[in-house]
């Protein structure tokens, strides 16, 4: 059935050339964990990418039921949490994942770092790979705000005096920031949320796209 | 008319008048929505109220903290919220009123809640310092002195403003 449903429609549209090319290529033996068990360490880019699909999925979830208004942002996260149905677990998911991430990510840079796979022709993957590690502590920066309560409020206070700390910009990356020049308040979560589910992800989507583009191009380094 | 080489061919003039037109229909388009972002750097700052805190007659040698209320507009949402101000008479028997913000990192620091440092204020984050006139200790993480609050006395009573950098 679904063959025949597959056939149909390749039969029109020529699909096989395009999943062909993004899916289907050999796994070179020196990246492959089931040869070399020291391997694994090039397990780490490919979990990164999934804990980031979790984050999107879980979070895209949670924006179901959290609101970004400092009256009920923490009633409403509470909320989810203890009455929806296994809330528990799907905030799990994105507050675990969100530190998870990162040390996914600071394994794979690792794992780059020490292999010299940044070297000529990969030069410039290796900036998108540390735009991407911005825009992952950008999201973790600004996911810690949204359920409001003390922790989030202070640590992000905290992370705004950092912010305002750069020479000469400091002042007005803080206000930029927190959308006040001094309190923390109303406008800085709704602004944390909208950097945090629009304008984060759609750089981490368009930056992760090029970085598997690369890759795909210049193929995996190879073996020591 | 004009020398044929100098004429600008269709090709030419097409690519310029679409790529002007598609730059203007561009910046049309972010224009307002960069304006929109950064309205919190338009606005500007709100004029200081100053607000009674204590008596001029009850300020000691000895800092005290004391809590005042002040009306806040943040955008949609107007409330009032606590202030904290260590307030003392310094040697020279001038009045103030030093914010307990540290310096560092945006921490509350607190009058001689170091056992070590009876006469400082300190900081629990990164054990910043502070002397008490609010001076950043030298070797301590924080980098400048506490903010002051501005003040005046009217009727002997202290009014405290914002507290600012000195
Ligand atoms: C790599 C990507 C992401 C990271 C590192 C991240 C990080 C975080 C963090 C640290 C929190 C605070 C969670 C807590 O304390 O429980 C949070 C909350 C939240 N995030 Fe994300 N996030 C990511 C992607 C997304 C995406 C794509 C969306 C939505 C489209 C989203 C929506 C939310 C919402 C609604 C909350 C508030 C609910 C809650 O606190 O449980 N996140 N995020
Ligand atoms: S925040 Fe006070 S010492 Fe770091």
């Amino acid at each position: 059935m679904l063959h025949k449903l597959y056939d149909w429609i390749d039969e029109r549209l020529d699909v096989t050339p395009i999943w062909r090319d993004i899916a289907d290529h050999e796994v070179p033996e020196h990246v492959n964990p089931a040869h070399h068990f020291s391997a694994f360490v090039y397990c780490f880019g490919g979990l990164t990418f999934f804990v980031t699909v979790i984050q999107v999925l879980s979070g895209m979830f949670l924006t179901m039921y959290y609101v970004p208004d400092i009256v009920n942002a923490w009633e409403s996260v509470k909320y989810l949490q203890t009455q929806v149905a296994h809330g528990q677990i799907v905030r799990g998911m994105h507050h675990w994942g969100a530190s998870v991430v990162i040390v996914m990510i600071f394994l794979h840079t690792l794992r780059v770092f020490f292999q010299g796979a940044y070297k000529k022709p990969r030069e410039l993957n290796w900036v998108v790979g540390v735009l991407l590690f911005f825009v992952m502590l950008g999201l973790g920066f600004t996911g810690y705000l949204l359920p409001w309560d003390n922790k989030a409020f202070f640590a992000t206070q905290v992370g705004l005096e950092i912010a305002e700390s750069v020479p000469y910009i400091g002042g007005d990356l803080k206000t930029l920031l927190a959308g006040d020049p001094e309190i923390v308040g109303a406008k800085t979560l709704a602004r944390f949320f909208a950097i945090h589910v629009f304008f984060l992800p759609a750089a981490l989507f368009a930056l992760m796209g090029a970085h598997f583009i690369m890759i795909r191009r210049q193929g995996i380094s190879g073996p020591l | 008319m004009t020398d044929k080489k100098n004429q600008v061919s269709r090709r030419q003039f097409l690519n310029y008048t679409l790529t002007g037109v598609g730059g203007f229909m561009g910046a049309a388009m972010v224009a307002p929505m960069v304006g929109f972002a950064i309205d919190p750097l338009l606005k500007g700052q709100k004029d200081t109220e100053f607000i009674y805190v204590m008596d001029v007659s009850e300020i000691t040698n000895e800092p005290q903290r004391k809590t005042f209320k002040v009306d806040q507009v943040d955008g949609w949402y107007e409330s009032q919220v606590d202030r904290t101000a260590w307030i003392f008479k310094t040697e020279e028997g001038n009045i103030l009123a030093l914010s307990p913000v540290c310096t560092h990192l945006g921490c509350t620091v607190d009058w001689a809640s170091n056992e070590q440092y009876p006469n400082q204020f300190f900081c629990p984050c990164h054990n910043g310092r502070y002397t008490k006139t609010g001076v950043n200790i030298e070797g301590t993480p924080p980098t400048e002195p506490l903010h002051a609050y501005e003040y005046k006395v009217e009727d002997g009573k202290l009014l405290l403003g914002k507290a600012k950098k000195r």
